[in-house]
């Protein structure tokens, strides 16, 4: 960086995603940074252009004329700042584009060293496309072969505890050394490889593998049963991925030498903000970023940060495959009219087809948002799979222990003790109504008890991220004032009734001392109106049978935060969560919902 | 803004088109520079290695890894026919011998005293890059391939399946708008690339299957034709590998969509024309489009105006397609660019574009990302 962070008061980020890529500027404003303006412009990796830095200049030319001002000089950003109409102090950008990082992992058991091989690899910005270990079911030549035909951009190869046995170790690397793959891109130089696997077994994967490899011995990312060290392995990749793979992508060169600071992965930069949140304010979240290729989702449960990347869900390129893996009766369940099923079919494939193009029609909308429910439902359900504690550890169990048949490797993610829901990505962020952010997030994640529910206003969280790297301060200023929209909170017990019976009683009292008190049904959405920046207390009674954290019919007493939708009490049932089968009462209750939610401008002329 | 980022795909009457003629793995080039190639050349040539077996000796013997280098009847880089014994233990003062057979033809590659296994390489798969089109070899990749520099004319389609193929260009279609259906194909098309106008339908592909035609070329096709000429539903656009014995490019997108007229004009003018397509397509970074390439001896480098810097900036007065409903596929002429965000149907704020749609004369504002620009 040529200027000293004291210095800096004017910061230009990007953000180069598969479909879109953000230009933002933030500046320092009254001692205080804060977010001035946001362009954006089609991302170029497409021919005849085939330079991913034309599609960062445009999303800043963009800029430069909301904002005004001039940002660039004959393709070059004009650095340092020179006046108030010219120039910035720094350039950071975040990437996504180029496919992102396409990684395979290795390890010798599948829930164990291939599991922690798999959060490292995801923790560092990659997608995984494959899990080999050497109990994966699959015979050696299938697994050689699936190695060959993939072709990913980096290796992850893990396997045993320091000091441990060496031959599954050794197998492993004379697996993928028999697959002798190739990089994805470029055929001219040699596939980088990290081994993190037992100390021991190093000297034979180096004989195995180092001529035939780019290979980097780092720490075992699993030392022992007990302890998961994934921050060296993590590291090493990401250094890999900026030295290696992205220099492969098309314009990446030029856009490396653009940057103040190394380029971040997206979801990496996303990743290390949620984080820092998490950790601030001593809470547990879960965030979803919702893309066009993938759609990545995190969280933080006592303190355990896990990432997971759905490789193939998202809202354009990847949109046909939330249709064929969701299928057409979950996303036609949350869409209030009948189409016809082969011209839904052909939309969404020519969405697929033309990622950029976004809906004008209503309906149009809705069937998207049904499609976004999926995709991040699945990849939500992809998440609780695999945020598990570590599998294989020894414990002493207690006779509650053997009762509860709780075993090593539940899942980390407890809905009910979830504090915080973020929502990210451009059909979260750009919804035409913060309502609809709500009522998505609600019913992809289905938060239990009191949760507080929150988008990323302009999608700005993978620039923040990088900038933290390089000015935490301004960084965590635009986070708190300019990044998160507080939608509000949803209030909604867990358990099964009847349409119309008696559920919960919520209690409220505001700061104003306005008092609130409310008998809702089962099978309702109810909104209590709660502005931003404000809170209320509430006591929330849910009849027998429904639980709020406390066991069932206990109150349980709790602040809750404000925001543009407010307080949203949603009755309709958890574990399970049903839509009426019925197909008349199914649109009827959506209706009846949309109506309580306010959703869309039109309603009720769907038809 | 006045004016806004808009690509479209392209469709050039005369152009310089250059193919990278790339091997999957280090290999040889077989043609020197300058040097005029047909399509059915072979530029380069290699070997990928061959499949490998991995057969646990150490088990087979029951024997300790340390020790199979003592049993191996073989060495690393000897080559081995199937069922010929790689190793062999004895017992009983040589009495009894137990073998350990090669499941195939190959080569030894390694033999691990630490897991006990034996890496057995089948025989190598020979490859051979093709020029696909007709042209001078313009530049040589040493050990990977070349390039390859024609003249004529160039069109790329919006989605594809399978992959490069080269025939006589067959116009079948009467008008853009035409549903290309079985009654239109017949045994006289077998090795040609038919133009349909608006829709490829199922019947047509299976009758064009079965007459043996090499390629067809649309507006649209159902997703539903498509999943059910796949055997599967697509999921992720990446294509190019289906065997199929058919390439399909769509010019258009999914579902019945009159072909672009300067398109189907410009096929038209190249009827009975030998034509390269490729059906690859690759929506993701990195994308690829299918293309149809149709070289033209006669036409010269020079004969070629030097084109204009491909402008790709929309203006007042530019040709548009609109790329989303409604109005999907029509032709407009952009009558304004309003520079503030315009509130749509769904009710978000986006920054638009007002057309006239060129057949009607009608008037709409559209999102600026459902149009794209069409290259003049």
């Amino acid at each position: 960086m040529h200027i000293p962070k004291e210095k800096i008061t004017s910061i230009l980020a990007t953000d180069c995603g598969s479909t879109t890529t953000k230009a933002i500027l933030i500046e320092k404003v009254d001692g205080v940074f804060r977010l001035v303006k946001r362009g954006e412009a089609p991302t170029t990796v497409e021919a005849p252009i085939e330079d991913v830095t034309q599609g960062v200049l445009n999303a800043i030319t963009e800029l430069e004329e909301l904002c005004h001002r001039k940002f660039l000089d004959s393709g070059a950003i004009v650095k340092p700042k020179k006046n108030e109409k010219q120039g910035v102090d720094i350039y950071i950008s975040t990437s996504s584009a180029g496919g992102g990082l396409q990684m395979m992992v290795a390890g010798v058991v599948k829930s164990m060293t291939g599991e922690s091989a798999q959060r490292a690899a995801l923790g560092a910005g990659a997608i995984v496309m494959d899990v080999i270990a050497t109990n994966d079911g699959r015979l050696p030549h299938e697994e050689i072969e699936r190695i060959r035909h993939l072709r990913p951009d980096m290796i992850l190869l893990a396997g045993g505890i320091d000091g441990g046995t060496t031959e599954h170790v050794a197998k492993l690397a004379e697996l993928i050394a028999a697959a002798d793959p190739k990089p994805r891109l470029g055929i001219s130089y040699q596939l980088p490889i990290v081994y993190a696997g037992n100390n021991k077994a190093a000297g034979l994967v180096e004989e195995r593998l180092g001529k035939k490899t780019a290979l980097d011995i780092t720490d075992n990312l699993r030392p022992t049963l007990e302890t998961e060290n994934l921050m060296p392995a993590r590291h090493k990749i990401q250094a890999l991925f900026l030295h290696h793979v992205m220099q492969q992508a098309p314009g990446y060169n030029k856009l490396m030498k653009m940057t103040d600071v190394d380029i971040m992965p997206t979801p990496g930069a996303v990743g290390d903000i949620m984080q820092l949140i998490a950790k601030q304010k001593g809470i547990q979240v879960v965030g979803a970023d919702i893309g066009g290729a993938t759609t990545d989702v995190f969280s933080v449960f006592q303190g355990i940060y896990n990432k997971t990347v759905s490789a193939n869900y998202g809202m354009s390129y990847s949109i046909s495959n939330v249709f064929v893996d969701a299928g057409l009766d979950n996303i036609m369940r949350w869409v209030p009219f009948t189409m016809d099923e082969r011209d839904l079919r052909n939309r969404i494939k020519n969405k697929m087809i033309r990622p950029t193009t976004i809906p004008y029609l209503l309906k149009e909308l809705i069937v998207e948002q049904a499609v976004a429910r999926e995709a991040l439902r699945l990849s939500f359900d992809q998440h609780k799979a695999l945020a598990v504690g570590l599998k294989g550890v020894q414990k002493e169990r207690t006779i509650g222990d053997a009762l509860t048949q709780e075993d090593s490797g539940e899942s980390l993610v407890n809905l009910m003790r979830l504090n915080m829901l973020i929502g990210s990505g451009g059909v979260l962020s750009h919804a035409p109504r913060r309502q609809q952010t709500a009522m998505m997030l609600m019913d992809s994640f289905l938060p239990e008890g009191i949760t507080q529910l929150t988008v990323d206003s302009i999608f700005m969280m993978p620039q923040l991220g990088v900038l933290a790297k390089v000015h935490p301060e301004a960084a965590l200023q635009v986070f708190e004032k300019d990044c998160l929209i507080y939608l509000g909170t949803c209030i909604a017990p867990v358990g099964a009734g009847k349409e119309g019976k008696p559920c919960v009683n919520v209690k409220m009292k505001k700061q104003n001392g306005h008092e609130v008190d409310i008998d809702v049904p089962f099978g309702q959405l109810h909104i209590i109106g709660l502005p931003v920046g404000e809170t209320a207390e509430v006591t929330v009674t849910p009849v027998r049978g429904f639980d709020m954290g406390e066991g069932s019919g206990a109150a349980v007493r709790g602040t809750v935060h404000g925001g543009t939708t407010g307080v949203i009490i949603d009755t309709r049932g958890r574990r399970p969560f049903e839509l009426p089968k019925d197909n008349t009462k199914r649109v009827e209750k959506l209706l009846e919902w949309i109506k309580a939610m306010d959703l869309y401008p039109k309603y009720p002329k769907f038809e | 803004m006045a004016n806004a980022y808009t690509p479209g795909l392209k469709v050039s009457e005369n152009t310089i088109i250059t193919k990278e003629r790339r091997l999957p793995l280090m290999g040889d080039v077989l043609v020197k520079k300058g040097s005029r190639v047909k399509h059915s050349d072979i530029v380069a040539k290699t070997e990928l290695p061959g499949n490998v077996e991995l057969v646990n000796v150490v088990n087979k013997l029951s024997i300790d890894p340390k020790e199979i280098k003592d049993f191996m009847l073989l060495k690393e880089g000897d080559r081995v026919k199937k069922g010929e014994s790689i190793a062999q233990s004895s017992s009983f003062f040589g009495i009894f011998t137990t073998p350990c057979p090669s499941p195939c033809d190959g080569t030894i590659e390694s033999i691990s005293s630490a897991t006990g296994q034996v890496v057995l390489r089948q025989n190598p798969t020979p490859v051979e890059v093709l020029s696909f089109i007709d042209g001078i070899v313009d530049e040589i990749i040493p050990k990977e391939g070349v390039v390859v520099k024609s003249t004529g004319a160039y069109i790329q389609g919006i989605f594809g399946v399978g992959g490069e193929t080269v025939g006589e260009l067959q116009i079948v279609a009467t008008s853009p708008s035409t549903v290309l259906d079985e009654n239109m194909i017949n045994d006289s098309h077998a090795g040609k690339i038919i133009v349909g106008g608006s829709l490829i339908t199922a019947s047509a592909i299976k009758k064009a299957q079965s007459c043996k035609v090499k390629g067809i070329i649309a507006g649209g096709i159902d997703d539903e034709t498509l999943k059910n000429f796949l055997g599967y539903d697509l999921g992720v656009a990446i294509t190019g590998n289906e065997n199929k014995g058919i390439t399909l490019v769509v010019t258009e997108g999914f579902g019945n969509i009159n072909m672009a007229g300067k398109t189907f004009e410009l096929l038209k003018q190249n009827n009975g024309k030998r034509t390269s397509i490729n059906g690859a397509t690759q929506i993701r970074a990195g994308v690829i489009r299918p293309e149809i390439i149709i070289p033209k001896d006669n036409l010269t480098e020079t004969d070629i105006a030097t084109p204009p810097e491909a402008n790709l900036m929309m203006d007042v007065g530019c040709t548009v397609r609109i790329i989303r409903v409604p109005h999907f596929g029509a032709i407009a002429t952009v009558t304004a660019l309003p520079p503030e965000p315009f509130e749509i149907e769904t009710g978000a704020k986006v920054r638009v574009v007002e057309v006239k749609i060129d057949q009607t004369g009608e008037k709409f504002t559209l999102p600026r990302a459902n149009v794209e620009l069409i290259e003049k």
